[in-house]
């Protein structure tokens, strides 16, 4: 093992205090050291985006962070974004209604990537919906589900926030 | 693809970073990561040393001061591209800002990393070069400036020393109610650009433009200002056919070729996206005027 350094992180609520070999990319040590393997990595070079994670509320790549420069911050999942066990936050229900997917590997990163855009932009057009997953590589669904399914998502975190 | 084994270190202090870059053997420089993370992920570079600078105060900030704007290096292309005050004094930064990656990496890129990477294709370099923006960097004998035409040495490589740190950039801003237009081919939103062209303009209540700022990215080595298509149109009146025909000089731009695009078509493409580049910018000088 290389250099290391003891870093403490929360991620989805619960704080972490780990040492961590100083090379590793956040997302290995999201996936093998605390285990939480619903963040996926396809590309590991920053152009898939199937490995976005919330850093402090907004979206990054978490193959493109070393694990030490987490050191401190708030991290959300794709596993903390349900509100609880048996409830799907309505981003999920969305995908789940509209087949906004197939086999998956990108939906962690979709999720995370839309969740930060519709805080921003609670009533996009299709258009705007499209640039924002512009950075996110679907190879199933031809597209036609995720962005009906964020559409779809809009619409139903406005109903909620109005309710 | 994991990162080779290197030894990390976070300065909290400008000076501690200049003292680790002139100490260190080897070392590279880690700003937002965008472009270092995925060379290191590849292994396509093995420093000895990392210094991350992202827990440097001070060095993320964008102020308006007379006619420019001072930019922190560590200043956010995201930050950038909310900004109010870069959207009114320079908008031509804040059109190309929308293309530069994806929201997920500009949340994280710098303005600084950018120039220092230098990549022939990214969109802020360009702006640099047509703006005449002025680099600060500071090393251990001090703090110098570097006017953006002399700071790429050549491809990828900025004309810094290894011990020397961007810390601050300075855009000058054109009069209001200046033209601006910048446009990129790209396969896909967000893909490095393929030719891009980036262009400011005053015009003249006659309609004659007074002054020009055509660069060329993604299509030399670095970013190309095209001098001589700038001294061809001023004093002239702006009509799609004029610029046509004067942007044909970019035929004669020294164009990488590559797997992504041969020397000819990336010289025609900058003929177009120069062209283009130039309708937008004296439409939207000469808007209501």
């Amino acid at each position: 093992m290389g250099e290391t350094r003891k870093i403490s992180v929360t991620i989805n609520g619960q704080k972490y205090e780990e040492e961590v070999e100083v090379r590793f990319h956040l997302a290995d040590f999201i996936r093998q050291q605390l285990g939480l393997t619903g963040t996926h990595l396809g590309c590991e070079h920053g152009v898939c985006g199937a490995c976005t994670i919330l850093l402090n509320g907004e979206s990054a790549r978490s193959c493109l962070m070393l694990a030490v420069q987490a050191d401190g911050q708030e991290i959300l999942t794709i596993e903390g974004i349900a509100p609880s066990e048996d409830e799907l936050h309505p981003l999920q229900e969305a995908f789940r209604d509209n087949h906004g997917l197939q086999c998956g590997f990108c939906t962690p990163g979709m999720l995370t990537t839309l969740l930060e855009f519709l805080e921003e932009n609670p009533d996009p057009t299709e258009e705007e919906v499209r640039i924002a997953i512009s950075g996110n590589l679907c190879r199933c669904t031809g597209y036609q589900g995720i962005v009906a399914a964020a559409l779809d998502a809009a619409k139903r975190l406005q109903a909620e926030k109005a309710a | 693809m994991k990162p080779p084994p290197f030894s990390y270190h976070d300065p909290s202090t400008l000076e501690d970073a200049v003292t680790l870059l002139s100490s260190l053997e080897n070392a590279k420089v880690l700003a937002g990561g965008q472009s270092l993370m995925p060379m290191l992920n590849m292994r396509y570079v093995l420093p000895d040393h990392v210094v991350d600078i992202n827990k440097i105060e001070d060095l993320a900030y964008i102020r308006e001061d007379g006619d420019a704007l001072e930019i922190g290096a560590m200043t956010r292309q995201r930050d950038l591209e909310r900004s109010k005050i870069v959207q009114k004094k320079c908008p031509l930064m804040h059109e190309a800002l929308w293309q530069v990656g994806h929201q997920q990496t500009r949340n994280r890129g710098t303005l600084g990393g950018s120039l220092s990477h230098l990549d022939p294709a990214a969109e802020m370099p360009s702006i640099c070069a047509t703006t005449d923006a002025i680099v600060r960097v500071l090393g251990p004998n001090g703090e110098r400036e570097i006017g953006f035409a002399e700071f790429p040495a050549g491809y990828m490589t900025p004309a810094i020393e290894e011990d020397e740190l961007v810390t601050s950039i300075r855009i000058p801003c054109w009069p209001d109610g200046h033209g601006f237009g910048f446009v990129e081919f790209s396969r896909r939103h967000g893909d490095f650009a393929v030719a891009s062209a980036a262009v400011l303009l005053e015009v003249s209540a006659d309609r004659k433009i007074c002054r020009a700022a055509v660069t060329v990215g993604g299509v030399g080595a670095t970013p190309v200002r095209v001098t001589a298509l700038e001294e061809s149109i001023i004093g002239q009146e702006g009509s799609e056919e004029m610029f046509r025909d004067a942007c044909e000089v970019c035929r004669g731009i020294d164009a990488l070729g590559d797997v992504y695009a041969s020397t000819e078509y990336r010289q025609h493409l900058a003929t177009v996206m120069a062209r283009r580049a130039l309708v937008k910018a004296y439409d939207r000088a000469t808007d209501g005027a």
